[in-house]
């Protein structure tokens, strides 16, 4: 089953643009460290997800959109290489200027204006799929074009495709911004996705660029190393790995698979991706991991809420076994436990049969009301990713995200109660109410969160 | 891709723009190798076929043939505009685009409002709306003039309410130049008040500048040039210079301050006009910087002032690059930023400077900045790939700051030093439609205005507290 990639605004193509690369390099990559025919069948299963051939070339399965020319033109032309992948030269959609960091004019203005040329194109790539899975839609929320006009397109798909599934790739700012209403735009994208999307996948600017100074070691970090990181990222979830049923056929619907054992509740969709492990290229020849030490440091990493594989705070232990009393609740929350809702792990290389995922089911790691059989999924391929050896993805809903939502909350509210700013957003439709939905939805979410 | 039309009002207006114009072909014409006519390069230019005559010359793509500036020139004395048309840059000017009259504002903003402004309003229009059509999709006017005169003042403040009435959706965009307390010009006072009520009404955003401290600053990189203190490393080529290569050097003093302010309007616009991996467009400025809609008073500096022969500029340097940005020797009015309360800050970066560069500096530079409670983290960002003209990298900080107050203040001072003897009111309350209310009326808008920053810099010493949040019932 086909997934359909709709790139929103600069992140959106920029990070888009990475993500087919990853996708295509890593399908043709001869070093799988498993049977040719293993090889075979996963090339397939990703082109036949992400692609589509015209001719012999394989087409990303994407439509562009943005509000001005410059991003989109730049894609295009870096994917048009010989031998590699392509874009559909008519998937895109531009206008020529863009929505000013503003989210009020990205959904007021452009959203209702263009959603159905934007429509159009998503049927035609939707029609040539055999069957589709459901929709990638990525975007920035401190923006104007992928946060506005990303949540009113999203709604837009929700109404149209009520049976596919969509996924907002969203890309969470810098804390110390790099636009000075990031925080105005981001809670009014996440209360509208909310409503409309079934998952929120979320990708910290933060975090990625600690990954590529502590990790990669990149030295001077540009925007291009961290959409590699997030490429690569998104790459190890969702390759194509077994299916439950039968190992020697790969899964045909991630996506709904996916949904299925992340989100079993709507009031919880924020999902986050660790990977482990991650370095640069060099470095790649000379490490080898097994995935007993694998495991555990990714375990690890889950219950202390480290965002990468360094720096873990080992001090960090689940709870007891038995209930503990209302007081010592606190406690676990001193030592920043984090306490998973669902937990899906994919495990990519060699012997990856002989895994130990006991860790992973300990029912202490999860919410009182879920408990590990119904939590806690794997999937696994004999097949490496991106040269790894051994690789391993976790995708988590869980309480990651509890503290920067809170934080991105509390610096909306601050700068909410001072009315700062609102004149832009008032001038185009979005009115104070419109706000204060926003912070009630936001704030139940943490709520709900916490009270895991 | 947008486009924007420059409008130059006055002597201090057009000889800037001249600059502007100078450089901007410079630099499209260092970036567009193949002389091709592409979108950058139609944000400020059109591609004008001369052997057609009437509307038809236009060209939209393809090889460039000749390119005209989409500007609007207008002077109501002639000498400037005529020099403009006779030198150099002649051909990148048409002809019909010009308004001149002959006798001048004399310096009196009445003159330059009241008197021109009816006059030529319809002409006015009229060529407004011709360079508005040849624009596929117009985002932005520029203005260009100067405050202590008649005609940039008068009749250029006059042009922001007729810009906003006919084109409300194009921003508005101005640059003034201050007059400096050793303004030669006896009732710049006056017209800079009288012109400051139409820049707090009708402006979108205006980028302050005064001739001081472009002159301090031109001092200061002649005396490290000339004294040879930064050794061989340095090209005597320079943000100075840099357009005056083709002409004797410090032709005229004015010529050397006048390309600080046109390299200031190139570099706010690169990121909409060239590629970078995270643009700014122009209405994010506004967007960014203007919390509240009066206070759209932006303090601006250009960094570095002087290249270098190395091209992989090491760290040390790129970071000065961004220290120096906050000093208050690179502002382009007198003002200390530092030392002051930021409401916003914009940090536009051309050239080979990657976002860990960017974040790094921001880091280090935050401690020693004061933001206003609301917005203790708010920086605008962007990166634009391409740089200047003879640097490797460059820097512009657009600060919405109460630094600019004491500007503002020492005008108001100046102002009622005159106001009060009633000093040659007459030559302004003998044109027909002033009144002493219209000076009474300007000053208490500005003591508005420096009202809304004292009430800011209040806040400066209390401490940030967060304001109680909602409380959900769960």
């Amino acid at each position: 089953m086909a997934v359909v990639t709709v790139q929103l605004g600069q992140c959106g193509n920029q990070i888009g643009f990475e993500v087919f690369d990853a996708l295509f390099t890593d399908s043709q990559c001869s070093q799988g460290f498993c049977s040719k025919r293993e090889n075979e069948a996963y090339q397939a299963s990703c082109t036949e997800r992400f692609f589509r051939e015209e001719n012999g070339v394989p087409i990303a399965r994407a439509v562009l959109v943005d509000m001005e020319p410059k991003v989109i033109n730049q894609m295009l032309s870096k994917a048009a290489q010989p031998g590699r992948w392509k874009y559909d030269q008519h998937a895109r959609f531009c206008q020529k200027q863009g929505s000013g960091n503003n989210w009020a004019y990205g959904y007021s203005v452009h959203g209702p204006k263009h959603a159905e040329s934007i429509m159009n194109l998503i049927q035609k790539e939707v029609e040539k799929c055999d069957s589709l899975s459901g929709f990638f839609i990525i975007m920035s929320i401190a923006g104007g074009t992928g946060s506005g006009l990303g949540a009113f397109l999203t709604q837009h798909l929700q109404d149209h495709y009520s049976n596919a599934l969509k996924m907002n790739q969203i890309i969470w700012p810098y804390g110390t911004g790099e636009v000075i209403v990031q925080n105005y735009n981001s809670i009014l994208t996440l209360s509208h996705l909310y409503r409309s999307s079934d998952a929120l996948l979320v990708h910290e600017n933060d975090a990625v660029h600690k990954i590529c100074a502590k990790l990669m070691s990149t030295k001077q970090i540009s925007f291009r190393d961290i959409n590699q990181v997030l490429a690569h990222q998104l790459g190890s979830v969702f390759q194509p790995t077994h299916s439950a049923e039968c190992s020697f056929h790969y899964r045909t619907n991630p996506l709904g698979d996916l949904m299925e054992h992340l989100v079993p509740h709507p009031e919880f969709k924020m999902l986050g991706v660790r990977t482990i492990p991650q370095m640069s290229e060099t470095s790649l020849p000379y490490s080898t991991f097994t995935w007993n030490g694998l495991l555990k440091r990714l375990r690890q990493m889950l219950i202390s809420n480290a965002k990468m594989d360094e720096g873990i705070d080992w001090q960090v232990r689940p709870p007891l076994p038995k209930l503990p009393p209302p007081g010592k609740m606190c406690l676990n929350r001193e030592q920043h436990f984090n306490t998973s809702l669902a937990n899906l792990l994919i495990l990519r290389g060699k012997d990856v049969q002989n895994a130990n995922l006991e860790g992973f089911r300990d029912p202490a790691l999860y919410t009182s009301w879920l408990g590990p059989a119904d939590a806690f999924s794997a999937w696994k391929t004999p097949r490496a990713f991106n040269r790894y050896e051994r690789s391993a993805a976790l995708v988590s809903n869980g309480q990651f995200f509890v503290r920067p939502l809170d934080a991105v909350v509390g610096k909306a509210w601050n700068m909410f109660a001072s009315k700062a700013y609102i004149h832009q957003y008032t001038k185009f439709g979005i009115e104070e109410e419109d706000f204060l939905d926003s912070f009630t939805l936001l704030e139940q979410v943490v709520a709900s969160y916490r009270n895991l | 891709m947008t486009q924007s039309v420059v409008v130059q009002v006055g002597q201090c207006g057009n000889q800037v723009g001249c600059c502007f114009w100078d450089l901007a072909l410079r630099e499209h014409a260092a970036v567009n190798q193949k002389g091709i006519y592409d979108e950058a390069i139609s944000s400020f230019f059109r591609n004008v076929d001369t052997r057609v005559v009437g509307d038809g010359s236009s060209i939209s793509k393809g090889k460039i043939r000749s390119l005209k500036a989409r500007a609007v020139l207008i002077d109501m004395e002639e000498g400037v505009v005529n020099e403009i048309l006779q030198g150099p840059l002649r051909d990148v000017f048409d002809s019909k685009q010009l308004i001149t009259d002959i006798s001048g504002s004399g310096n009196n903003w009445a003159v330059g409002h009241k008197v021109f402004g009816n006059l030529y309003r319809e002409q006015i229009l009229e060529k407004l709306r011709k360079s508005a059509e040849h624009c596929d999709c117009l985002q932005c006017f520029f203005i260009i003039h100067s405050m202590g005169g008649g005609t940039g003042s008068g009749l250029g403040t006059f042009l922001l309410k007729v810009l906003e009435d006919e084109f409300p959706e194009v921003y508005r965009f101005v640059t003034s130049v201050y007059p400096s307390s050793e303004d030669d010009v006896i009732t710049s006072p006056y017209n800079s008040i009288l012109a400051m009520k139409e820049l707090n009404e009708h402006a979108d955003c205006v980028l302050p500048i005064d001739n001081q401290s472009l002159f301090d600053i031109i001092s200061r990189i002649d005396l490290v040039v000339s004294s040879g203190k930064l050794g061989p490393t340095v090209k005597q080529d320079s943000l100075v210079t840099s357009s005056a290569r083709a002409l004797k050097r410090h032709k005229k003093p004015f010529d050397a301050m006048n390309n600080i302010v046109a390299n200031l309007l190139l570099h706010l616009t690169s990121s909409a006009r060239f590629e970078g991996s995270l643009n700014m467009d122009l209405n994010e400025i506004s967007m960014n910087l203007v919390p509240f809609p009066q206070l759209h008073y932006l303090v601006s500096s250009l960094t570095p002032l002087y290249t270098l022969a190395d091209v992989n500029i090491p760290p040390r340097r790129l970071d000065q690059m961004f220290s120096d940005a906050f000093n208050k020797d690179h502002q382009l009015i007198q003002a200390d930023p530092k030392h002051s309360l930021y409401l916003a800050c914009a940090l536009m970066v051309r050239g080979n400077v990657q976002i860990s560069d960017l974040r790094r500096n921001i880091e280090r530079l935050k401690p020693s900045l004061q933001f206003v409670s609301w917005n203790q983290e708010g920086w605008k960002t962007s990166l634009c790939s391409v740089p200047p003209v003879g640097h490797s990298h460059s820097l512009l900080a657009l600060a919405n700051n109460t630094c600019v107050k004491p500007t503002f203040i020492e005008l108001r001072e100046r102002f009622m030093r005159l106001y009060k003897k009633k000093a040659h009111l007459h030559h302004y309350l003998q044109v027909e439609g002033m009144e002493e209310s219209c000076f009474t009326e300007a000053v208490s808008s500005l003591s508005a205005l420096i009202q809304e920053y004292n009430q800011l810099d209040a806040t400066k010493s209390v401490p940030v507290e967060d304001v109680p949040r909602l409380s959900i019932a769960v």
